[in-house]
């Protein structure tokens, strides 16, 4: 299992080995997020997803973002690996752990990473549904607006 | 003329067609470089809506292409 604080997986993420690396007899706290993918989004029953990423740049910028949440909150240790490739309902997609000497700055860090992630991090997504139509998540309906009107809906 | 090196991801390699190619261009920006393959491609995100990388960075739309340098066109992201 890689130590590294911001990592990709072709496979199922083995969290309690990613937990481990996080454990530290100075810590009496210990908090995570899991993203799981859910069977349906915006109305539509999604049948699985396809993740991909820019990862040169997404292991640079997801290393940013956890090494900002450890110096910004005071939490000893952080961590996060997202997942690549065809996922299925109920696998996990992200997670994120964080590991400090008490526990209000162990929650803040981990929602901060989470946060950020979905924000800054160069991952798409693509969900397949029900209906046997396709799309990926937050380009194609921005694009399908593109001609009609400016564009309203932030990015971030 | 200078080469430059494009890797589509998501979105853009469906659109485009392949996952990446180099092209000789004289464009002189990023910014003139997605003008130049809006032409070859149907690519339905524009500049407000993608970001851009150099050599696997964030940069500034107007920043000046080298020879050689990397260029990836970012859509709007969602992981998590």
């Amino acid at each position: 299992m890689t130590s590294s604080i911001f990592s990709f997986s072709d496979n199922a993420i083995d969290i309690d080995a990613l937990r481990k690396t996080l454990c530290d007899p100075a810590c009496g706290g210990y908090c995570s997020f899991e993203g799981w993918v859910r069977n349906n989004n915006e109305g539509h029953d999604v049948t699985r997803l396809e993740y991909e990423a820019f990862v040169d740049l997404a292991i640079k910028e997801g290393e940013r973002i956890v090494q900002e949440a450890i110096k910004r909150f005071g939490v000893d240790k952080a961590a996060c690996m997202h997942r690549v490739g065809s996922l299925a309902i109920g696998d996990i997609a992200v997670w994120v752990g964080v590991s400090s000497g008490h526990r209000d700055e162990a929650f803040k860090a981990c929602r901060y990473i989470i946060d950020e992630i979905k924000h800054r991090v160069p991952i798409w997504k693509k969900e397949h549904y029900v209906n046997g139509d396709s799309g990926w998540v937050n380009c194609e309906r921005c694009a399908e607006h593109a001609g009609e009107h400016a564009h309203s809906h932030a990015h971030r | 003329m200078k080469k430059i090196r494009i890797r589509y991801y998501a979105i853009l390699r469906e659109q485009a067609g392949k996952s990446e190619e180099t092209l000789e261009t004289q464009a002189a920006t990023p910014a003139a470089l997605l003008a130049e393959l809006q032409k070859r491609y149907p690519f339905t995100l524009n500049e407000t809506q993608l970001k851009v990388a150099i050599d696997a960075e964030f940069r500034d739309w107007q920043t000046p292409l080298k020879d050689g340098d990397s260029v990836v066109f970012i859509p709007p992201v969602a992981g998590g």
